[in-house]
């Protein structure tokens, strides 16, 4: 049987961050790096840009095979994991054979997930999670075609804009009240949403799918409130759920997600999960929640590699803040933290609605606990490290609310040289 | 060993805002001036008057990098330069969203970002910004020269925490290299345990225990001997201000008169560290110290320091110069050229050297007590070499700040009143008066050999 001191399982940004900062402190231990995915490691991210084609998708790999060679790793592509026994510390790969370890990571993401929609599954239809995925849908745009997107989310948002932009005829459905809810409040996604629609996406809110039938081009989508959309190409993007079927008949805890502490530890020795697929802590929340970003599993895999190796110079993980960038029709947004204040919070707006402007920031007392913009001119990451500092903005404040970007810059400078 | 890189530095105290660094690092990538295309951003706190720069750090362990999905961003391991590839580039903003710094930004012309990529090694803001608020810092080509080499201090020292001297030895005898033979009087690089515990020796090279009167004696006798076997050793002093500027002044003096070749390094705590802190002829004016206390009639030391360094440069040594760990580069490009200098005659570098325990401040303020010193011109910066025949400075401070700015960091001069800190300022100006005579060149008359 291979024995292999880690075992990482899953090769994107939470793997190869915990990759990396194994080999910080360990350069030789033995190293196996584990993906179902056929082909070397790449970043879910880039689904939506390889569908749009702006990337090539022999170019979006983040590591080519002389480099994880010069790191001593064992990268083992096309290799499923089903099964984690944590008595005999042994991994079973869907090809029946059995890698033995002494340190396990599981970084193995999330997978779309699928609403109770009657006729769905059945249905012909597309989700956007894998390098597959985009190339099979890219290879359907068809002009004048018709595209239903299913979610108003980041993925379902870019996915709709990139079908749009092929020549599609193109509607969102949308079960809540406004696009991408877990990033923007009500007034900055009315303005996402009138990009959509200037540019001929038409997005339904408050609306479902209660059925889908038909056979392939020939789907039609029955709309809860009434009446039937035709739907050449279905996407599904409804969001994600963690992938934790291998830990099924093994003692790991798992609620939504692998439940972690602020190491990265499961409740069994030797077993670390980060990324899309653990469930740890929150920053504002006191219970544990899931964060599938891209800057969540980069740190949240640091972490785990750093304690997979006892690296002195570990901090712990302080609870995951949502944050993301997004890109549409030319204009740029981002957000971080809290999105709605919360009572007793303050909020300092500046929008120009005329030139697409949009900004938000929110304080708890004189700490900053959100901010969002839509062509902001203000500095995310520096957003972010004033929020995940706690900074105390004291008499700064009044001044930090009239040019938030100078301010800010300034105190970083003072702060964190 | 791993590479180490040059890196701009930003002295928040010195910039105006003026700017000139904006136009200049756009000019640089784009051939215009518009500030739109600026790598570095000024940004001002007008109630404050403070500035702050928004500029990529290069880190070592970028955040860019690791949370770029399209492999755009690297850290480049020969230069160090964290490089953005346009063509890989998705432009999907997240690398602005790690940055700490804003050292990636969204330039909204090209529709893209942009990053400081270091002007190909030669900055174009550092050389925009006329009061040397960005400065390119090239220590790291120390670490990258000498960094290989074996560290010939053994363990087990037992200095003070955030002991200079303990520094000092490490850098200087890796600089220096084994074919060494070091002298450590009484004093603290004795103290440390240089010297050695139990029948064993502190250095890793050949070291021993003079007198505190005859250092430079003994190792005049020890180079001659080395010579007369035909061996080239290089002969190293670190003694403390005691056993160089009082009572082993005669002996340096005398070996300094008759051209004996050594390095002779002074490693100036300003008193008597490690017997209890009394002051010795190189602590300064009102300096507290035990045999200099500060009560109802006395406030700390009534004389001033004995100039050594300019006193040994009036005995024509072959390389006389001053120093500071927290100036590096400066420190090293000395010790080079002391180093050929003992190959003629006497080399003299006298290093200030600030001590947490005795002068009373936290062990991990030395450096910038060390620094502080020097951007006040209480510790000027320079070097005499015999063949130029005048004082060069080394690190010259146009604008020093003033003196309080040193002073008040220190706990040895915590009493100090107003009339003493205005008499210390009014001794420092003329001490670099006088210095600055000594540095001035001749302007020798023209002499036409036409015919």
């Amino acid at each position: 049987m291979v024995h292999t001191k880690y075992l990482i399982i899953g090769s994107s940004h939470a793997g190869l961050s915990a990759l990396d900062a194994i080999r910080l402190q360990d350069k030789e231990g033995s190293l196996t790096l584990v993906t179902q995915e056929s082909c070397l490691p790449y970043s879910p991210t880039m689904l939506p840009y390889v569908l749009s084609g702006q990337a090539q998708e022999e170019k979006v790999f983040l590591r080519d095979q002389r480099s994880l060679d010069g790191l001593c790793v064992v990268f083992k592509p096309g290799a499923k994991a089903v099964a984690v026994d944590e008595r005999s510390r042994q991994v079973t790969l869907q090809s029946g054979e059995k890698i033995e370890y002494e340190k396990l990571l599981l970084a193995t993401g999330a997978a779309p997930k699928l609403p109770p929609v009657q006729g769905l599954e059945a249905a012909p239809h597309h989700v956007l999670r894998t390098l597959e995925d985009a190339l099979d849908l890219r290879s359907k745009i068809r002009k004048e075609g018709m595209a239903v997107v299913l979610g108003a989310g980041l993925i379902g948002l870019h996915a709709a804009e990139n079908l749009a932009k092929g020549g599609m005829k193109v509607a969102v459905v949308e079960a809540l009240s406004q696009v991408l809810p877990g990033y923007f409040d009500e007034e900055a996604s009315q303005m996402i949403f009138r990009a959509f629609a200037d540019n001929g996406v038409k997005i339904l809110l408050n609306e479902k799918a209660s059925k889908v039938k038909g056979s392939d081009g020939q789907t039609t989508l029955s709309l809860a409130s009434g009446g039937d959309l035709p739907a050449g190409l279905l996407v599904v993007a409804t969001g994600v759920q963690p992938r934790v079927e291998v830990l099924k008949g093994s003692g790991v805890e798992v609620d939504q997600g692998i439940l972690v502490d602020e190491r990265m530890r499961t409740n069994m020795n030797g077993i670390w999960a980060a990324g899309d697929v653990a469930q740890a802590r929150g920053f504002f929340e006191s219970s544990k929640i899931l964060n599938a970003t891209l800057p969540n599993a980069v740190e949240q895999g640091r972490i785990a590699g750093m304690d997979m190796v006892d690296d002195p110079a570990l901090k712990v993980f302080q609870g995951a803040v949502s944050l993301n960038t997004y890109k549409f029709f030319g204009h740029r947004a981002f957000s971080v933290g809290m999105v709605r204040e919360e009572e007793g919070c303050e909020v300092e707006r500046a929008v120009v609605a005329d030139s697409f402007k949009y900004q938000k920031l929110i304080f708890k007392e004189d700490q900053l606990v959100g901010a969002s913009g839509i062509n902001s001119d203000l500095d995310p990451g520096i957003m972010v490290q004033l929020i995940r500092r706690k900074a105390h903005l004291g008499d700064v404040k009044a001044r930090f609310c009239a040019s938030p970007v100078d301010i800010s810059r300034v105190m970083m400078t003072n702060m964190w040289r | 060993m791993g590479n180490s890189f040059n890196t701009i530095a930003f002295f928040q105290d010195k910039c105006d805002g003026c700017g000139d660094c904006v136009p200049a690092c756009s000019r640089h990538h784009t051939g215009g001036a518009d500030s739109k295309h600026s790598r570095i951003k000024v940004a001002k706190d007008a109630e404050q008057q403070s500035f702050g720069i928004a500029l990529c750090r290069q880190c070592g362990q970028p955040q860019c990098v690791m949370n770029c999905p399209s492999g755009a961003l690297s850290k480049d391991l020969s230069t160090g330069i964290v490089k953005w590839d346009k063509e890989k580039c998705v432009n999907c903003q997240l690398c602005t969203l790690a940055c700490p710094y804003g050292g990636i930004t969204y330039n909204a012309l090209t529709d893209q970002v942009m990053k400081c990529n270091f002007c190909d090694g030669d900055p174009a803001c550092v050389k925009a910004c006329p009061r040397g608020a960005l400065e390119l810092k090239q220590v790291a080509s120390i670490f990258n020269a000498w960094g290989d080499l074996e560290d010939l201090v053994a363990p087990g020292l037992s200095a003070c925490l955030g002991c200079n001297s303990e520094m000092l030895l490490r850098h200087t005898l890796r600089r220096i290299g084994p074919n060494v033979v070091v002298a450590t009087p009484p004093g603290c690089i004795a103290g440390v345990g240089s010297v050695g515990f139990n029948a064993k020796t502190g250095l890793k090279t050949p070291v021993f225990h003079p007198l505190l009167t005859n250092t430079a004696a003994m190792l005049a006798g020890a180079r001659r001997y080395y010579k007369r076997i035909g061996r080239d050793v290089t002969m190293l002093a670190m003694a403390g201000d005691g056993g160089t500027a009082d009572v082993g002044f005669q002996s340096l003096s005398g070996a300094a008169e008759r051209g004996e070749q050594m390095i002779y390094i002074c490693v100036d705590n300003e008193g008597y560290m490690n017997t209890g802190v009394q002051r010795s002829s190189t602590t300064p004016y009102g300096a507290w110290t035990s045999t200099t206390p500060v009560g109802s009639v006395l406030r700390g030391k009534t004389r001033d320091a004995k100039p050594l360094p300019l006193l040994m440069a009036m005995h024509n040594c072959e390389y006389v110069a001053t120093a500071s760990t927290a100036f590096m580069e400066d420190y090293y490009g000395k010790l080079g050229k002391a180093i050929e200098a003992a190959k003629k005659g006497m080399a003299y570098i006298h290093v200030f050297s600030p001590c947490p325990t005795g002068w009373r401040f936290p062990t991990g303020k030395l450096i910038e007590v060390a620094r502080k010193a020097v951007e006040t011109n209480m510790v000027p910066l320079w070097e005499f070499e015999l063949k130029e025949g005048r004082i060069r400075f080394t690190h010259p401070v146009d604008n020093p700040l003033p003196v309080q700015a040193y002073l008040s960091l220190i706990g040895k001069y915590k009493h100090l009143d107003g009339k003493q800190i205005a008499f210390i300022q009014e001794q420092t100006n003329r001490k670099i008066g006088v210095l600055k005579n000594f540095a001035r060149e001749e302007k020798k008359e023209q002499v036409s050999n036409a015919a």
